[in-house]
Parts: structure tokens; sequence; C-alpha cells
């Protein structure tokens, strides 16, 4: 039997760069070409690298399907399609592929942009690591780091992906069937659905249960999961998502009223939408009317081009300006009034263009690269500027690191919509999956708030958790597949109620079965006796033991049976009690029938007769499964 | 005996208020609810009394569908939804949700302040309709009900134009709509695949046309085009907002870039502007190449288009005008054209179907004298040319379509009778499937045998499974179990199994034959005589001597004993329970015979 193999892989297919330097920066002398020293701290001077997905535990090849969630969920896809052997269907919507597009299209930009020849390696050497400090000494899988993919590799990925809309049932091999749900996160962010017929497990990965730009997150398609698979929260479960949109606005009016400039590391799609539809609204009130808003970034026009064309994807509120018909976010509004520009990068039109006091929304949010690099280096110095950080992917103590001494204010207002543990703790009571599964750490509180008890997921019965790597076994048992039943075999079966609403009917049919779907047809009628002219054999006479005969239950009421035995014409009965039964016995026929309460037991001379006869009225007193 | 029923209320037999009515395993669904163009009085509607004489309409319809924004298949829904009353749902895809509200207001706009008809639907009507509307994606599964689902697939068409499978169980309909089998200009090609349903309903308005390239129809229309504009005459080309009229911006807007040319091109205002916005915003419903280069370039934003007034129409010179509406019946197309009607340099193009009675309708059937209000007779010099660019599916389109779908049965709609006769024969020869066309009001009633749902416990499914995999296991083989039915839930599991959950017991029917057998050997060599004649004769089944002396065939166990009255006679014991029963008795009558003649 083929069956499908779903690996869960999206929050693998997860990204995280890691505590690479940046070739721009200026150095101070250290023991090694490799490793530079700033303020205190150790940094290595290479080519940005990327950790993985764990590998090493499955064989790709073998995987028949990845499900994306979200776009921040695919950014490892390339080096899974091209790389590994794996050669099956990737699934995720059209937002999804397309938002995904653009932010590995920055990222390669990023990365191409300032091309180094060397990529670091003597420090990873793990007798070199262990005596590095923190947090070079803490890194894991080292050696697994790899290079920047290409646009290449990206859009051979990408032609992989096989689009989906939400709610739809996509069959595979006829085995299961996985259905893509909104999440609410982000645009065209999904949950999923892989359920057969009789069991159902719900992957639950970047969810939002507040009110922004996409879709309202599905919670009612979740319900009846025997398993609901639970990961993605927020990063930030302490800070309030609207509270920190408030002290963004805040923190950037003040700066610009001081005659300073704004820089807001940021990816290029997302919160930044949220970002300035709250700018939109606050602008004018706050008489920051005339401050220009810049976006910059390969990707910037395709973002907010995209953005408005996924209406089907977004909140009612949105959706509805369609149909006006209007675009669904009002930057195009602060593009056509010329308050917000956006340009490819800080060459070019952009030098042109530029005025301060200003708001700046650029990459790469770890400041590793891309050009908000440019802006730290030129802003840094002044205690007028702001650097606000928005993306909760990265502590921006790390990332501030290098650029140490910095005058420049730093604000953190982490936004991360996906959910809190107080929701999700709403959400599973809402839902009531059979078995939660979630990974350790959201079992137990963040190390840091050891004492944040109310900081874990709280649902009965109690999450089962799991550990980078390891391999668990989901707790149900499937007991019954789908089976079709042919309507004339249906038409041919004699029920009998055994109980009160319960009936039961023998079969005997053939299986048939293509692409795991399986249908019962009528036996074949029997073959017609072949002519007499063939020699008849012996051995053609032996019966097929495979005609099986149903099994039987019920017990026989001894006066009865002695009643019909003398009304078929059997006098001389003599009925002798046992310890379990009775004995009777046909004395002129030299037979005996032993009858317990679970078994008949009839033995005679060899008179196929009367052994027949005898049968058929055992039988008469017994029901047949 | 299940079945299937489909009534046309209209676009049985004929083109315009495409309204089907199809009922499939107890459910009743709408499709479309579109008006006659042709029509001005009662047969403009479909005739919704037929769906039920007492009673509300939302008692008993389960769902409408519509397929797309056109009036022929929309028009009807507030006169339906709202004067007949039904408060049910509505599907349609987004785009359709979006444009149609402004088609219909449009439409009783000419309706009432044009023509001044009373009991009318009113502005508030279509916005009460709206409300009842869910909008579907493609592909998505929409649970109507617990039972009843639908599903949309791309149509090409018009912006938004979806087929629609509507399912219960394992019976199935698909219902087409309009559809489009070759990308064009601005939309991709319908798509859907091998569902198999038990019927497919199909437009067939192009049903014996096999039509020339498209390219072609291009070619002549820019080459009309740009002839007129070089010898300094006036394009007029009257069209509906939506549809055509993006196709047709497109291909010029295209043409002027590439050769360079600078004769204005005007679009008539106000809706036609909005219009362009919707295509924008739904950029996801258009093709493939749109799709890919919007970023850079917005195919709906148009650079040598500009919008129209009314005083351009007396500019000297050379222009292109596409102007509202497509037949020529009223407003600014009909205006601009009585302008440019005298002058033998200027040419009219009418890019689609115009209904009887219109002016546009007149001028194609070669009429050159046109009677005016107030006894006006306008002499049309202009050059009159007729081009189609409607996207419907030709026949080679139809076919190529029931390909890919694999009906059981196919339904043809929104066609010519004589024209359907052709292509139910052409389907009916090539696929071997019943091919229906009933007239408005007349049943098709199509018998199903819906195959039982159920389940199979794993475990007897994996015996069952194994077993198939041996060998000698080519020839069906039977399998048995019990069906456990509980409410409407079916299970089938192994006889032990069904015992088990009921609670009962098995009860054990055993035989014990004695066989009197003339030997005088002792019991061991009877035995071992026994064995090996079953041995040679029973080949394909399991036969052994115990240790203890016995044989057993498969589970049927034989005995020799020595009663002790006659030492020439011996009793084989035969036992077997009820499920050896007949191996048990074969063995029984074999034994009876007696044992072949030993060696000696």
């Amino acid at each position: 039997m083929q069956c499908a193999q779903i690996q869960i892989n999206h929050d693998y297919v997860g990204l995280r760069t890691r505590h690479d330097f940046h070739p721009q920066f200026p150095s101070f002398a250290t023991c090694s070409k490799e490793l530079k020293e700033c303020s205190g701290h150790v940094f290595v001077d290479s080519v940005p690298e990327f950790c993985l997905p764990e590998t090493e535990l499955i064989d790709l090849s073998t995987v028949d399907v990845i499900l994306i969630s979200n776009y921040h969920c695919m950014m490892a896809l390339p080096y899974i399609t091209e790389h590994t052997g794996f050669s099956g269907t990737v699934y995720a919507t059209e937002p999804t592929v397309q938002i995904g597009r653009l932010l590995m299209e920055e990222l390669v930009n990023f990365i191409e942009r300032v091309p180094k020849a060397q990529s670091a390696s003597l420090w990873k050497n793990k007798d070199i690591q262990r005596l590095l400090p923190s947090p070079l000494k803490d890194a894991v899988e080292v050696s697994t780091w790899r290079r920047c993919y290409t646009m290449q590799e990206v859009n051979s990925a990408l032609s992989k992906i096989q689009l989906v809309g939400y709610s739809q049932k996509i069959e595979l091999f006829g085995a299961v069937q996985v259905t893509p749900l909104s999440s609410g996160y982000a645009l065209g962010s999904s949950n999923w659905i892989i359920q057969s017929h009789y069991e159902k497990v719900s992957y639950v990965s970047g969810s939002s249960l507040l009110t922004t730009h996409p879709q309202p997150m599905d919670q009612a398609s979740l319900k009846n999961s025997d398993v609901l698979v639970l990961t993605g929260l927020t990063q930030i479960p302490t800070a309030n998502p609207d509270g920190m949109v408030g002290e963004f606005c805040s923190n950037l009016a003040l700066t610009v009223r001081n005659g300073g400039n704004v820089l807001v590391p940021c990816y290029p799609s997302g919160v930044i939408y949220d970002l300035l539809e709250c700018l939109y609204q606050y602008i004018d009130s706050a008489g920051l009317s005339s401050v220009p808003l810049y976006f910059i970034s390969p990707v910037a026009n395709s973002s907010l081009e995209f953005s408005q064309i996924f209406a089907e994807w977004l909140c009612h509120n949105k959706q509805s300006k369609v149909y006006l018909p209007e675009p669904p976010f009002p930057h195009a509004e602060l593009i056509q009034t010329n308050k917000l520009k956006h340009y490819p990068s800080i060459h070019g039109d952009f030098s042109n263009d530029f005025r301060q006091p200003c708001v700046v929304f650029t990459g790469h949010p770890s400041l590793r690269f891309g050009d908000v690099v440019h802006f730290m280096e030129l802003w840094g110095k002044s205690s007028l500027n702001t650097v606000i950080f928005t993306e909760p992917d990265f502590s921006y103590l790390e990332a501030l690191a290098p650029y140490q001494p910095l005058a420049m204010k730093c604000i953190y207002c982490p936004i991360d919509t996906r959910l809190n543990f107080i929701q999700v703790s709403k959400l599973l009571k809402e839902v009531q999956p059979l078995h939660v599964v979630c990974p350790e750490q959201y079992t137990q509180p963040p190390p840091a708030q050891s004492h944040r008890t109310d900081l874990v997921i709280d649902c009965q019965p109690p999450a089962t958790s799991y550990r980078r790597a390891e391999v668990l076994t989901l707790p149900f048992k499937r007991r019954y597949e789908r089976i079709e039943i042919m309507p004339e075999l249906a038409d041919s079966l004699v029920p009998m109620e055994i109980k009160p609403g319960i009936s039961l009917a023998t079969v005997s049919a053939v299986l048939h079965t293509k692409d795991n779907k399986h249908v019962l047809q009528p036996p074949p009628r029997p073959a017609q006796p072949t002519s007499g002219k063939k020699r008849k054999r012996v051995s053609d006479d032996v019966p097929d033991c495979k005609v099986l005969k149903p099994l039987l239950s019920g017990s026989i009421p001894v006066e009865q049976f002695v009643q019909t035995l003398e009304k078929h014409g059997f006098s001389d009965i003599k009925v002798e009690d046992t310890a379990k039964g009775h004995i009777v016995l046909l004395q002129e026929a030299e037979t005996l029938i032993q009858i317990e309460e679970d078994s008949t037991h009839i033995i005679c001379d060899n008179d196929e007769m009367l052994r027949v006869r005898l049968r058929d009225l055992v039988l008469k007193f017994l029901q047949k499964f | 005996m299940p079945e299937i029923r489909v009534t046309p209320l209209g676009a049985g037999q004929d083109v315009g208020r495409s309204c089907i009515l199809v009922s499939i395993a107890g459910k009743n669904v709408m499709l479309d609810c579109g008006m006659h163009m042709g029509f001005s009085d009662d047969r403009r509607f479909p005739d919704f009394s037929y769906i039920t004489q007492s009673g509300r309409l939302t008692d008993f319809l389960d769902c409408v569908i519509i397929s797309h924004f056109h009036l022929d298949h929309c028009g009807a829904l507030p006169y339906f939804s709202e004067m007949v009353g039904y408060d049910g749902p509505i599907y349609m895809t987004h785009p359709t949700q979006a444009i149609c509200p402004i088609l219909l207001e449009d439409y009783r706009k000419i309706a009432v302040d044009k023509k001044g008809e009373a009991n009318f639907f009113t502005s508030q009507m279509i916005k009460d309709c709206m409300k009842k509307v869910v909008a579907v994606h493609l592909h998505q599964t929409v649970q109507v009900d617990d039972e009843l689902e639908i599903k949309a697939y791309y149509a090409g068409h018009v912006l938004g134009a979806a087929m629609f499978q509507i399912k219960v169980g394992s019976e199935s309909v698909v219902y087409t709509g309009d559809y489009n089998m070759t990308p064009d200009r601005h939309l991709g090609a319908a798509w859907i695949d091998k569902c198999r349903p038990n019927l497919l309903i199909t437009e067939s308005t192009y049903a014996t046309t096999i039509r020339d390239s498209k390219r072609c129809r291009e070619r002549d229309f820019l080459k009309k085009v740009h002839e007129t504009v070089e010898r300094g005459g006036k394009v007029l080309i009257p069209v509906f907002a939506l549809g055509r009229a993006q196709e047709l911006c497109i291909l010029l807007e295209t043409f002027w870039e590439r050769m360079n040319l600078k004769v204005p091109i005007y679009f008539s205002t106000g809706l036609t502007e909005k219009a362009n916005h919707y295509y924008k915003l739904f950029i996801t419903w258009t093709n493939q190449k749109i799709r890919k280069t919007f970023v850079q370039r917005n195919m709906f934003e148009f650079k040598h288009i500009k919008a129209f007034d009314r005083a351009f129409a007396d500019n000297p010179g050379p222009m292109v005008v596409f102007a509202t509406p497509g037949m020529l019946h009223a407003g600014q197309s009909l205006q601009i054209f009585r302008k440019w009607a005298g002058n033998e340099k200027n040419m009219v193009i009418m890019p689609g179907y115009c209904v009887q009675g219109t002016v546009g309708h007149k001028i194609l059937s070669g009429q050159r004298k046109l009677e005016m209000e107030g006894r006006q007779v306008l002499e049309v010099k202009m050059q009159v040319e007729y081009m189609s660019f409607s996207a419907h599916a030709d026949a080679k389109g139809i076919m190529q379509l029931v390909g890919q779908a694999e009906p059981d049965s196919v339904l043809l709609v929104h066609g010519e009778a004589k024209k359907m006769e052709f292509l139910k024969q052409k389907i009916e020869q090539e696929f071997r499937v019943n091919c229906y066309m009933p007239a408005n009001g007349e049943t098709v009633v199509l018998p199903t045998s819906p195959s039982i749902p159920g389940g199979i416990s794993l475990g007897l499914l994996k015996r069952e499974m194994a077993q198939g995999l041996l060998p000698e296991a080519k020839k069906p083989r039977l399998l048995h179990g019990t069906l456990i039915m509980k409410d409407s839930n079916f299970r089938l599991v192994s006889s032990e199994q069904a015992l088990k959950e009921l609670g009962l017991a098995e009860h054990q029917l055993r035989f014990t034959c004695r066989v009197h057998l003339h030997d005088t050997r002792k019991e061991q060599e009877t035995a071992m005589r026994v064995y090996s004649h079953l041995k040679s004769i029973l080949k394909d089944h399991c036969v052994q001597h115990l240790p203890d002396g016995s044989v057993t065939v498969e589970s049927i166990l034989i005995q020799a004993a020595a009663p002790s009255e006659d030492p020439a006679t011996k009793v084989l014991l035969v036992s077997w329970t009820y499920q050896d029963e007949e191996l048990g008795s074969y063995l029984t009558s074999l034994l009876k015979k007696g044992l072949p003649q030993a060696p000696s």
C-alpha cells in the first residue's frame, strides 16, 4: 500500500541569520583574521551564513509533500528543493508564494550587493569555538550553516510550488486530504488540516486573533481534531501589539519634532503595511504631514503593489473597499500624495530626493546587511536620531552590538501579532482537540522569566512536547478506512436487527483497491460447470476452502430443539443433563448431540443426509455473522 | 432509485436569461438567474413560479449560484430575491460580487429612467439582494450544508467568471456558465480537473463553429482601425463597459505603442474608468502574462487611452472612441454615432452581438437609413464592421472541456437548438455518453447509482490486502465480513470483531463423523495410509501427520480408532467445525469410498 509521508516541515523551513559580521564595519585588530572585536564583543567577519532546518533526521527524497504556513516559513525552501533529492510537491497559497519570493529576492539582492570571497570557517573548529565568548560559543550546528542561495535557485524552488486556496481540499494519493485554512497572521498565511475519513490532525502555526489586514483566522474548521500541533506563537508574549504601535507612533513623532530622523529596520512586507496605515491616520493629526516617509528595498515597489491585489485574502473591511473600487490599503494614497516614496536602494533617485528629517523603512532587520547598515552609520552618531525595532525575530541588543558605541536613541517596540498564551488557552478551549502537541519551550516559562508560570500552554490533557530532532508518535490509533459499497452489492445484503438501532449483514464481496480507494463489488457469478467431455479427476471435486462459512452466535434451547426434532420425524430421543449443558441422544440413529451454552457438537455415523438435516435444524436456532 | 433532475427555466435551447434548476440527492440548486435582452415583457425573466407553486422559494432552494456578471446570467437576481422572495444563500466569486451590482444598477436605470418601466426592482433591492451573496474563492470547497458542497473553477470568459461543481456525497454536477478554452489578451483559459461528474451542463453558444485563430481577427481589427485613422477618419467602437472593452483597449494600446501612433484614443468616462480599476484590483483573475508583469507595467493603466469628453466628438482629425453602450441603443455611443454617421471616412466597429430592435442590429443587417425620434432620418454613410470578440468556447473547446472533466453524461444549454443537435451527436459519438438538450420547462431525469460510503476496519483491510499480494491471488478473491449498521453509519468488520463488539459469544458448531473402514492393520498404520491417500489427492491443502498419530487437513482432525468388537474394522473419526463444512463433508464422502490398496 502506498502511503503519503508528510513531514510537517514549515518551521523547519524557517531561516535565521546568525552572528555574522558585516564587512563594512570598521574593526579592531584581533587575534585572528576571522574574528573582530567591537566594544568588548567578538564577531566573526564573514559572508553571512544561514542556519538550515534539521535535515539529518530524515531522508528528504522520501518526503512526498511540504506544506507552507506563511511566507516567513519558506525562506529555506531553495536549500531543500534544490539540493536534497526532494522530489515531492510543495503546497502554498498565492500570496505566500508571491511575498515569499519578494523576501527571498530582497535577501539575495542584499547579499549579492556586497560580494565577499571568503566564508570564515576556522572559528567553526569545535576546539576554537568552545573558547570563544558568548554568543559565538553557544551557536548550534555551525558546520551546517550555508551561504545564501541565488535567484536562479529561488526561481527553481518556487516553480515547484502548487498554488492552493483556503478551504481547498487537496487529495494526496487517495490516502489523505490536506486543506489550508486562514490563520489570520499574514497575507495568505495558513494553518493546515491533514485528515483521512476517520482521523484529523491540525497544524496550527503562526496564527493571529487580532484584526490587522489579513483575513481572520478560521477557528471553526479546527474543531474535532484528534491531534492539534501547535507552534509559531508570539516571540514576545509580554508585549501587547496595540500598545507597541502606539509607542512606535509617539516615539516617531517625538524624534521628528526635535529634528531627528527615524530608522525602522523591517521586512519589506507584513507589519510594515499596518505601520503605514497607522501613520496614514496619525501623521496629519500629529502635524507631521510634511515629513517624508521613505521605503527602501529592492522589492519595495512590488511589495506595495502586490498588497493591493490580494483583496480576497484580506479582512472584511479591506475587501469591501475593493468593491467600491478603491485600493484596500491606504498606502496607495500616501504614495499618490507623495508622502510615501519608495526606492530600490539608496543609490540613484533616492540621493536626489532625500530630505531630512525623515522616516526610513528599510532592511534587513538583523542590521547585518542591506541599506539599513548605511543608515545606522549615517545616523548612529547623533542623539537626535532614533532607531525603532519593530520586528521580533532578532534581539535588538545583539543587532546593535557591532555598532556600539551609539549616540542614537534605540527604541524596542516589537510587534508580534501571533497568538499569546491567553489566546492559545481560549483557542484550545474553543476547538477542543483530543491531544495537543507543541515544542517544549511552550510547556515551561521562558528562561529569563521563570517566575511567569502564566507563560505556558494550559490545556487538558496536558500537551505532549517535543524537542529539536526528537521523533514523536502521535497519540492515536487508526482503526478504520473508507470503503465504498457498490449499490448492486448493497441491494443484495440482508440486514437483520440485532439490537434496537443496530443491524448486521454478512458480506461476501470482492474488494477492489485502486489509488488507495477501496470499493466492494458484488461477488462474481459462479462459473458454469465445464462440459462433460473433459475427463473428471478426483481433485476437481475438492472444494475451494476459501468459500468461508459465517461465524455463528446464540444458544440452543434444549426443549424447543427436542420439539423441533420430533416435529421432523425423529423419535426415541433422550436428553441427559451434564455439568455444562445437555446431551441429546438419538438412539436409533446412534447419534449424540452435545449442547452447551456456546457450542454444539454433533457426533454421528457417516450418514451425510442425516448430518445435514441435523445441521440445518441446529442452524435455525443460531445467528450467522 | 436516486436520480438527478435538471430543468432549464431559461437558456434551454436558447441564449439569454440563463436559469437552470438542478435537483441532486434531495438538494435543489438554481444555477444563474439571468434576464433576456430580446424581451421587455414577462419573458424577460425566467418563470420562477415553475420552481414551486405553493410555499416560499427559500424553503425549496438550498442555494443559488451565479456563474458571472453578465446580465443574461444575473440580471433577474434582485427581482428573484426581493420581489419574488428568496432569502437563502447566493454564491458567486469576489469579482462577480463586486461588479454585478454596478451592472444591475445600470440595467435598472435604463429600464426605469430611460424606458420609464414601472414595477421594476429598485436600487435598494439591488443592495438588499447583494447582502445575501456569499463570495467564494477558486477551488475552495464551500460547504452549503452538511451534505451539499460547491467548488468554483476558473472559466475565462469575463473577469471573475467561474464554472461550478455541485456535489452531494458521491454524486456531482458541473455547470460551466460561459467559458473560454483559449486564453485571450486579458484572461486565461478555463480549466477543470478530471472530476468525473455524473452530469456536465455546458453552454453551447458556438456549438457548430470552429473559429479561426484569434490572432487573425485581432490583426483584421487593427488593420481596419489603422487604415481609417490613416486616412483621417474617426472610429467608433460601441462596447459594454466590462469585458471586451478591456481586451480591445489592451490590443489598441499595445498596437499604438508598437507603431508609435499619436492619434488620440478615448474611452467614454464614468463606469469605464471604474471598470479598469476593478481589473487592476482583481489582477489575480487575469491571465498569466498580465499577472506576471503588472508591477512593472499594469496593463490596465493605459498610456494612450484617455477619458472622453462629449465636446471631443466635434474635434477635427482622426480619433478612436470606445463608447457605451455596446448595441447603440442609447447613451453616449448613440450620440457619437449620430454625429459621425454621415461621413464615409468614418467607421463603426461592432465587437459583439446586437439584439433585435437596437440601432446596432439595424445597421449590421444592412439598413442605411435610420428613422430617429422626431421623424428625422439619419443616413449612414460611415463604414459598418462586425467583428466577433465574444469569449465563448467553440465546438473544439467544448469537446476539450468534456474530455477534461470526463462526465457520465452531458447537457447542453445556452445555444440554438439546431446547433445543439449537431454538437449533441458529436459528443455522443466521440465520448459514448448520453447528451441532452432540454427546452425551457422540460425536465431531464438521470438515474444515478451512488455507491454507499462506509468504513472498513483496518485489521480486516490489511488482512485482505496482504492476501491480495500473494502470487496465486490473480482471480478475484472474496472478502468476508460483517457490516454493522448503526444510524446511517456503516462499518465493515471481521465477523469475530462484530461478535466482540456486540458482546456476543461465538457458538461453535462441530461435527464428528464415524467412518468405518475395513482394515486389519493397526490404527497407526491405518492413519498412515489415510495420510498418504489424502496427501496425494488434496494437493492444494495442508495435510499433516501429527506425532500423536492423528491426521489433519487444514483444521480438520482425523483419528483412527479400533472398536474392540471387530479387529478387522477400524473407525475413522473425522471432526470439523461449521466453518469447514464443505471440506469436512467432502472428506467423509471421500474416506467412505475406502483407501486404495496398499502396495504389498
